[in-house]
């Protein structure tokens, strides 16, 4: 792999950057590999990656059906944070920020990881109360995290209406300073160079259109380019992912919703932190461009279609204008739907099923990519010594039958 | 944006006025004592999640506040049928698969569906 550095842009500038590398190979299929990971997103590459680096299994193939991060990878609002209310989902987050924080250099790739902070904001005494204690649980884990009155807000958000004049006027928030944003797409680049580096056969144009099954084993997948055997396979499908289980013969507690998301009009710096509102329902940040990105919550009903209904575009700015009367008149540049596969407990499945040697890492829902590290790190574990990681472990999905489940809905602050 | 038909006012009406409400005909276990974990798990919690027709419960919430069932395309979002609680639905994902075959069961389902099914609109 070509090392990326300040010196050697400098030295691709004398042949006017005409002789830079490829990213990575585009290899042919082989027969066999050890480990199949079904799936070319941010999950699925990152398990790819510390399967090769931390866990030596470098005979492993990740089968794309189109091309790499092009699914809710490349679609998300980028936001990164781990301030989760439950012990289980603290822990998956917070060891996701902790791989954040070092990822750049890791992998030799900048994913622009901006640590920026997250405001949660609170409209109402309950939401003032459920932040406390969120904040609270998070101190208790070694999460960093403040409770901010509405004059702290202002402090930190000069634009924001925070006025007693506000239909739904701000209390206060929470205040994760390490939390941020990365940029998406070069978090699955950068994953899938490195772990092309190692050896990862990255499949692209490559759909899995069955399981080889045999006495409750798998063995194999079929592909519209053949089949391929391995004794492990990693399903990282995110809203296909019942699709997939179907095909296994699996159930899934999960059900696909498009989510949707709008970048604005490039504009001046005016907002370096990222405000999140579970009350009025929606979430801003400004890229590096200088659009402002802009998410809420799904579409109510089940599609996969990649694309959602306008009434949901519309009260997502209702909300945002509420918030930032000052943006009242930004035009909108683009709108996208995401496929998201949501849990009935709002936290991931990572698992294993009862096809032997089949592991299943979804569920994500609306929040997936700020635990793109986290979730390759523990999944990759898993794979490799056959049993969930002491972090994956509460998100089996015997907890649907249990009853363990890990109800995150609403506790999180996070706007599903 | 869908326009949909409520079967009970007989009228379309814009997709705000309704909340759909998830996978319909899921019926409670008759014996709740007598069901398993793994029973009561999965009325609970794990639903269908086709990726094609599927049928869903809805309500319309700013409207007759009636609940009524609608079967859905889920990729091309195409709404196929609208039918009353209680009803069951004549097109299901077996049949579809043979209806979109057969030209003529096609031309059928168009002449069905005219008289209440109007789909995605945007």
């Amino acid at each position: 792999m070509q090392r990326y550095s300040g010196f050697g842009l400098v030295k691709h500038a004398l042949s006017h950057h005409e002789n830079w590398e490829r990213q990575w190979r585009n290899p042919t299929p082989k027969k066999s590999y050890d480990v199949i990971i079904v799936g070319g997103g941010g999950h699925g590459l990152a398990t790819a990656y510390y399967l090769a680096k931390e866990f030596g299994v470098t005979n492993v193939a990740v089968i794309e059906k189109g091309w790499l991060g092009g699914g809710n990878t490349a679609r998300n609002t980028t936001i990164v944070r781990s301030n989760y209310l439950w012990d289980e989902s603290a822990a998956l987050y917070e060891h996701a920020m902790k791989l954040w924080e070092g990822l750049s250099q890791d992998i030799n790739y900048n994913v622009m990881f901006s640590q920026r902070g997250v405001l949660n904001v609170g409209h109402t005494l309950q939401d003032m109360r459920d932040i406390q204690r969120r904040v609270n649980a998070n101190r208790l884990n070694g999460i960093d995290g403040e409770v901010l009155d509405a004059k702290g807000v202002q402090a930190l958000v000069p634009i924001m209406d925070c006025s007693k004049n506000a239909r739904y006027p701000v209390m206060g928030a929470s205040w994760q300073p390490r939390a941020g944003v990365a940029r998406h797409d070069a978090v699955a680049w950068g994953y899938a160079r490195a772990a092309d580096a190692l050896g990862v056969d990255l499949l692209q144009n490559t759909e899995v259109t069955g399981f080889k099954i045999r006495d409750g084993q798998i063995y194999g997948v079929h592909t519209n380019r053949g089949d391929i055997e391995a004794k492990t396979v990693g399903c990282v499908t995110a809203g296909n992912s019942g699709v997939m289980a179907k095909m296994a013969g699996i159930k899934l507690p999960l059900e696909s919703h498009p989510l949707q998301a709008l970048v604005s009009e490039p504009i001046k710096p005016i907002l370096d932190t990222v405000v999140m509102s579970n009350h009025v329902h929606g979430y801003i940040s400004q890229s590096d461009k200088g659009d402002l990105v802009i998410g809420a919550g799904i579409d109510g009903y089940n599609g996969y279609g990649q694309r959602g209904s306008y009434p949901t575009v519309e009260h997502t700015l209702q909300a945002i204008v509420e918030m930032f009367p000052i943006f009242s008149r930004v035009r909108m540049n683009r709108q996208w739907g995401g496929i998201v596969d949501t849990c009935p407990d709002a936290c991931p499945i990572l698992s294993k099923t009862k096809v032997k040697g089949l592991y299943f890492n979804c569920g994500w829902g609306t929040g997936g990519f700020k635990a793109t590290p986290g979730s390759g790190h523990v999944f990759a574990a898993s794979l490799a010594k056959g049993e969930m990681h002491p972090i994956a472990a509460p998100f089996s999905i015997d907890r649907f039958n249990t009853g363990a489940l890990i109800d995150e809905h609403g506790a999180a602050g996070v706007a599903h | 944006m869908f326009y949909i038909f409520c079967p009970y006012c007989g009228e379309h009406r814009e997709e705000e006025e309704f909340h759909p409400k998830g996978q319909a005909h899921i019926s409670r276990p008759e014996d709740p004592e007598a069901t398993s974990d793994e029973e009561w798990g999965d009325y609970l919690f794990f639903r269908d999640n086709p990726r094609g027709v599927h049928h869903e419960l809805w309500v319309h919430a700013v409207g007759c506040r009636k609940f009524f069932n609608i079967t859905r395309h889920t990729v091309s979002y195409e709404i196929l049928e609208v039918y009353k609680m209680g009803e069951q639905p004549s097109i299901t994902a077996e049949n579809y698969a043979a209806q979109q075959g057969a030209a003529s069961a096609d031309k059928e389902r168009n002449a069905s569906q005219a008289k209440h099914q109007e789909g995605v609109r945007a």
